[in-house]
């Protein structure tokens, strides 16, 4: 598998903070991964240093295999980055913003390209409309199609959907997919997890500069393991005593308990019957990401 | 190659799109100053023998307009893109630092002239001097431009807020125009002040340029050329290091 992403060991400091520290991690060519932190844990200057516009202290960053420092050229082609900040060069036009973007890249005849991202992203009729005249979200569908413009095979988006409104998000993410299924690796960072969650296969989560968690998004959500949650409403509410050591909460006649494996469920409910309770309402807990990225931040596995 | 045209042509097009406000007004504003002293000074001044004052005065509004423009297109696209923060358009793609200095001088070049070439059109109607040593014109020109869009360059990376910029355009560039001898001969200036004029890098600009014109100059025009020209490749020298480095533009 080709490494498209490799960040080694890198740390930055603005003066007494330390922005990053110490931060390894890959990303497999055809990922579509997640970096999930809360604000000022470290993404937005990791995205920094992986497209240049920050310089790390100390380590290393490559993009398909090339140093985002000596070998610049080749590592900035390779990568588009949807910077977090909205902004916008007000004496063009949606088109000329994307021509000079090519230009840069030094693609000259890019017309055709141009025309189909300017397509998906739903900004045709605004293709000669000055960029001035933008909606916000119309502005932020630009900066995805100016990331865009040079193909680049790993694409970063840095909170691409902030602010955006529903429609937007829904056809950027099939958008989205679609580059990811032709094989472009996806770098996402986002503050609605839900979206992580639904688009991703893996996720770091970064807090305070530090990598805390590195996993598979289904290692995450703890989908491999047999441990399950489950609620039960008995009638009497009741629990059996025997089973009070699995007990995780309890919340009028409901009560959540953790079985270390889902084995266990049919010895559970054999003892609610023998204590001569009904189960009247029973549900197994799913994990979600928010859950466990709270627990995560607070130290404590979910 | 190809990002160095885009830039070029993209700053080319910046300023062209605002042209009213980026041509014409340097040009009308030299005009006034045309005008007003050719007026008032034509008889009180003593310029080159044999040279009338508003022709000694329009090579060197001439060549203060280029400057200032110069200066201006450098210094504020920069500026404009660091706090409006689409500098980063330019910060993501490959661009060498080479093409980067290379395609905002040049356009800042081309900017001046054009401005130079308007003034030098609406001062038809006045007293306008034949060019007696046209390439020396030109190349005062080309060089004074590219050494104040270059200071432009610099300033535009060192301000981060527009009144820091103001106060570089204000303190420094100004008084050094102004004090040029764009006015005045400064040989008929007392001793203190014409040595003082000797060490202003802009007098030899607009002595360089008028002697393109007359013939005949306040410093020897090789000591001009050379003054300008090793003032261009030290500014030069600087402004490629600061690119290189990333000062204020990667951190």
């Amino acid at each position: 598998m080709t490494i498209a992403l490799d960040i080694q060991a890198v740390s930055k400091r603005f003066g007494a903070l330390t922005a990053l520290d110490q931060v390894s991690l890959s990303v497999e060519a055809g990922e579509f991964f997640a970096l999930l932190g809360p604000n000022g844990a470290g993404k937005t200057t990791l995205i920094s240093c992986m497209a240049g516009l920050s310089r790390p202290d100390s380590g290393h960053i490559r993009v398909m295999g090339h140093d985002v420092q000596h070998d610049y050229r080749a590592a900035r082609r390779a990568l588009g980055v949807v910077p977090q900040e909205l902004v916008f060069d007000p004496f063009f036009t949606v088109r000329e913003s994307l021509v000079f973007q090519s230009g840069y890249f030094g693609l000259k005849h890019n017309d055709n390209w141009i025309d189909e991202i300017l397509h998906k992203l739903g900004l045709t009729s605004k293709a000669n409309a000055n960029m001035r005249a933008l909606s916000g979200g119309m502005k932020r569908r630009v900066m995805v199609a100016q990331a865009l413009v040079h193909r680049p095979p790993v694409i970063v988006l840095d909170e691409p959907t902030a602010g955006v409104d529903v429609e937007l998000r829904q056809s950027l993410w099939v958008f989205i997919q679609e580059l990811n299924r032709a094989g472009h690796t996806i770098v996402l960072t986002t503050h609605y997890l839900e979206e992580a969650e639904t688009l991703c296969n893996r996720i770091a989560m970064l807090k305070a500069g530090r990598v805390i968690a590195l996993e598979d998004k289904a290692t995450l959500l703890g989908q491999g393991s047999a441990r399950r949650d489950i609620m039960l409403r008995l009638d009497p509410p009741g629990l059996p005593p025997a089973l009070e050591p699995l007990l995780l909460r309890r919340e009028g006649s409901k009560v959540w308990l953790r079985l270390a494996d889902i084995d266990q469920l049919g010895g559970v409910l054999a003892q609610v019957q023998a204590a001569g309770a009904r189960v009247r309402d029973f549900e197994v807990v799913e994990l979600d990401l928010e859950q466990v990225f709270v627990a995560r931040m607070q130290g404590k596995e979910a | 190659m190809s990002g160095f045209y885009t830039l070029f042509y993209k700053e080319i097009l910046r300023f062209w799109r605002v042209a009213f406000q980026t041509v014409a007004a340097p040009v009308l504003t030299a005009l006034l100053y045309l005008m007003i002293f050719s007026h008032a000074l034509s008889r009180h001044v003593d310029v080159f023998p044999g040279v009338g004052y508003t022709a000694f005065l329009i090579p060197g509004l001439v060549m203060m307009s280029m400057l200032q423009n110069a200066f201006a297109n450098t210094s504020s696209s920069l500026i404009q893109s660091k706090i409006t923060g689409n500098i980063v358009f330019l910060l993501l793609p490959p661009l060498s630092h080479l093409e980067f200095f290379t395609a905002y001088v040049l356009a800042a070049v081309v900017r001046g002239l054009v401005v130079g070439v308007g003034v030098f059109a609406v001062t038809l109607w006045f007293d306008l001097p034949a060019l007696s040593h046209p390439l020396w014109a030109l190349a005062f020109a080309v060089l004074g431009c590219a050494v104040l869009a270059t200071l432009g360059l610099i300033a535009g990376i060192w301000a981060d807020k527009f009144d820091q910029l103001a106060a570089f355009q204000n303190f420094l560039i100004m008084p050094l125009t102004f004090l040029s001898g764009v006015f005045y001969s400064i040989h008929t200036l007392p001793p203190f002040w014409r040595g003082l004029s000797h060490a202003n890098p802009v007098f030899y600009m607009i002595d360089g340029f008028r002697y393109g014109f007359f013939g005949q100059s306040d410093a020897p025009p090789l000591l001009s050329l050379a003054v300008v020209s090793g003032g261009l490749l030290v500014l030069m020298a600087l402004a490629l290091r600061l690119l290189r480095a990333g000062y204020k533009l990667r951190h």
